[in-house]
């Protein structure tokens, strides 16, 4: 293993797991105020992107930066409003089925109006061709741009939700809901404001998503089962527990897609003689880059044996 | 059949046969005998064979999601995994290095499920609740990217092949016929029925409902939650392997990427929701529905999906109990004999309510005809009448059908609304007079 390569994988390793905290971050905080798993939470990633192709493609990528976002977000506030709520009074399981069944409406309204195949949703000019070239291999200014702006994300969430009075009423919320709204506060006002923002931040991540990777309906799905791992292994509602979460579940994934070894090699190399005729060749002959998409699974089978409450969880339910 | 009236009837112990139980299960296993002799042409007998080993597996879902209150996202890997142990078993018997007859493949797809639920189920039901919800994605989503990850196994994108008819014929029976797989999906179909409805009577039945409903009370009474979710795990896993072995029996092929996704895992929850998560028998009207849904909806539209996903919605927002609990509902009304007058309501809402949805399909239909079949011209037909899907005429047409429909049910819907409280007003007192008498 190279210097060059172990740089740029650790580098693309984390730029995907930041953006992996972009989305699991709105899922943590709209799970942990509300206790409502939002099943269609990359749902709204799926819109964020594809927002901001059409935004994008009239006003250029710019606007269509905070644009897409406020919209996925006005959205989000809306289900929050007229949908969600009204399922509330029947508990946790219903909120998560109506996310549920909104997941599937929203993926087949986004192929009835952009199709079923990928859209060409690109870079702008600016955020085009590499930063910096590391001996031969380049790293391209998007990434680096994800990574900025999911770092200029996590600082204003902390200052929002730490040094504003909305914020300090959310974390109240959060706590005694009954007490915040004998003292005055329109709580479910707040909680439609965390599920739209929750919802805008996940848009977000999609506008920069979107043309960093791929704008196509399956995105949603692709991402859809990960940052749940990613808010299980964290810690159900634990912020910081998800950002650690995201930036270990991007690196082992980026690593493991570009190592080529397997078991048999690595008993190979060992001196013992592996062939086709060994017990367990199947399994022997798997690398590591054919078992990544399975590790992040993986890892939340072992965190649920060894530390079910997560690695910065500290609820234990 | 319900845990409702099922506690009432336990009230009622000493009549010696319990009637109406009787009769219930009697039409039951006549519907399942009766049904291909109705329906006989061979898209029916596929239908209902499909719907056979469905209700199986929507109801073992139902153990988990109604009567534990775990929202599984994961089904699909106990009935896909007890569909490929139960294919690999055919292939072995057909070998002749396995004698298992065909009949009892079921089982060993059962056995199957259920290995794999006490493996996989020891980490999933550590927790319960959305946490729960979330560990039965991953490992659904864990196990189906391992099923393509060992083609030697599952056959990779082509799947695994058998031939069912493998045993001699015993008085004339090969298992060659659709219709003799049909009623041995039949009596199977009966059989689990009976003894996951039996299982709902039992301690551990009981004890699940109270997990369900208040767990740290049941943990003050010395029960271990968490073993209770494992066991009922277990057994829905057995039943899910049944009706996965029966699926490999019913198409004789079975691929990893279809069988044991997360999608048709989904799919099993929604329509599991849909018939009904709080009624017994609610899973086996969702069964149906599932079937009716993606054999004949699919073929109708293509925006089947778009429909389905409404549906659900509404119904998760509106009647939380699913099509189970609206007729559980009316019958209460017509057990009170209030049934007839609100005939005209039902009437009125029904028509109004296809007036609106009639506008919406058409401009749903005008979208996808626009965005699939752009290459055939803006011209379509619709219900026998041909639209430009292009011409503004035509979407104004749509949009005034739509909301001359939203509005007129609108009006029938706050009618309704006035004469359902005040009927359910007078039942309430009806109740207490016969309390007090």
């Amino acid at each position: 293993m190279s210097l060059e390569f172990f740089v740029i994988s650790t580098l693309n390793g984390v730029s995907y797991g930041l953006l992996l905290f972009m989305l699991s971050s709105g899922l943590t905080l709209i799970f942990s105020m509300m206790g409502v798993l939002n099943f269609a939470h990359t749902s709204f990633y799926m819109l964020g992107a594809y927002f901001a192709y059409t935004i994008s493609s009239v006003v250029g990528f710019w606007p269509a930066l905070v644009l897409a976002p406020l919209a996925v977000g006005a959205l989000g506030a809306l289900f929050e409003r007229y949908s969600l709520r009204r399922v509330h009074k029947f508990g946790h399981v219903p909120e998560l089925l109506v996310t549920f069944g909104l997941s599937y409406l929203i993926l087949e309204l986004v192929q009835l109006v952009w199709g079923r195949s990928t859209v060409p949703y690109g870079l702008p000019e600016q955020l085009q061709g590499p930063l910096f070239t590391l001996y031969d291999t380049q790293f391209p200014k998007s990434r680096s741009f994800v990574m900025l702006v999911a770092m200029l994300m996590l600082v204003s969430v902390w200052l929002l939700l730490t040094r504003t009075r909305i914020g300090l009423v959310i974390q109240a919320a959060l706590k005694h809901p009954e007490m915040v709204q004998a003292l005055g506060h329109n709580v479910p006002r707040v909680f439609m404001l965390v599920f739209g923002g929750g919802c805008a931040l996940a848009g977000l991540a999609g506008v920069i998503g979107g043309n960093t990777y791929v704008t196509e309906p399956a995105m949603a799905a692709s991402v859809g089962s990960i940052i749940f791992v990613v808010v299980v292994v964290g810690g159900m509602g634990s912020l910081a527990g998800a950002f650690l979460a995201s930036l270990l579940i991007g690196l082992v994934q980026t690593f493991a897609v570009a190592i080529d070894h397997s078991l048999a090699t690595a008993l190979q190399a060992l001196g013992m003689t592996v062939t086709e005729e060994t017990f367990g060749w199947p399994l022997l002959k798997l690398t590591v880059s054919q078992v990544a998409p399975i590790l992040p699974y993986l890892f939340l089978v072992l965190i649920l044996i060894f530390r079910p409450k997560g690695l910065l969880g500290t609820r234990e339910d | 059949m319900t845990t409702t009236t099922s506690t009432t009837t336990s009230y009622h112990r000493f009549k010696p046969w319990n009637v109406g139980r009787i009769v219930i299960w009697g039409l039951f296993a006549l519907m399942l005998i009766v049904a291909p002799m109705l329906f006989k042409s061979s898209l029916a007998l596929t239908m209902l064979s499909q719907i056979g080993y469905l209700i199986i597996i929507c109801l073992s879902y139902n153990m988990l999601l109604g009567q534990g209150g775990m929202l599984s996202f994961g089904h699909a890997v106990y009935t896909g995994l007890g569909s490929f142990i139960a294919i690999h078993a055919m292939n072995l018997a057909s070998k002749g290095s396995l004698p298992i007859p065909l009949v009892l493949i079921p089982l060993v797809g059962g056995v199957a499920g259920m290995l794999f639920a006490v493996l996989l189920g020891y980490v999933t039901t550590k927790k319960a609740g959305t946490t729960f919800a979330m560990i039965t994605l991953g490992i659904g989503e864990l196990v189906a990217s391992m099923a393509l990850m060992f083609p030697e196994f599952f056959g990779g994108e082509g799947g695994i092949t058998t031939d069912r008819v493998y045993g001699g014929s015993f008085l004339g029976i090969t298992f060659g016929p659709a219709i003799q797989v049909y009623y041995l999906i039949a009596a199977y179909c009966f059989i689990c029925t009976a003894a996951m409805f039996a299982f709902t009577g039992t301690p551990l039945g009981r004890i699940l409902n109270a997990v369900r409903d208040n767990p740290e009370r049941v943990e003050f009474i010395g029960y271990n939650t968490q073993r209770v979710r494992y066991f009922a795990f277990i057994i829905a896993g057995f039943f899910a392997g049944i009706g996965g072995g029966l699926t490999a029996i019913n198409f004789e092929i079975i691929t990893a990427a279809d069988s044991v996704s997360v999608i048709r895992s989904g799919g099993y929850l929604l329509f599991t929701f849909l018939g009904g998560a709080t009624f017994f028998f609610g899973p086996i009207i969702g069964a149906v529905l599932l079937v009716f849904a993606s054999v004949l909806l699919s073929e109708l539209s293509k925006a089947w999906l778009l429909y389905l996903g409404l549906v659900f919605l509404f119904m998760v927002m509106y009647a939380p109990g699913g099509v189970a609990s609206l007729i559980m509902m009316n019958l209460r009304l017509a057990k009170f004999g209030k049934l007839r007058s609100l005939w005209p309501s039902y009437l009125g809402l029904a028509g109004t309510g296809l007036v609106a949805v009639l506008g919406a399909a058409c401009m749903v239909e005008m979208t996808y005809h626009l965005q699939l079949n752009a290459a055939l011209g803006p011209v379509m037909t619709f219900l026998g009448a041909s639209l430009d899907a292009t011409a503004l005429s035509s979407w104004f047409g749509a949009i005034f059908v739509l909301l001359t429909g939203l509005g007129l049910f609108e009006l029938c819907r706050r009618q309704f609304l006035q004469q359902w409280s005040h009927i359910q007003e007078e039942i309430e007192h009806q109740i207490k007079r016969g309390e007090a008498l």
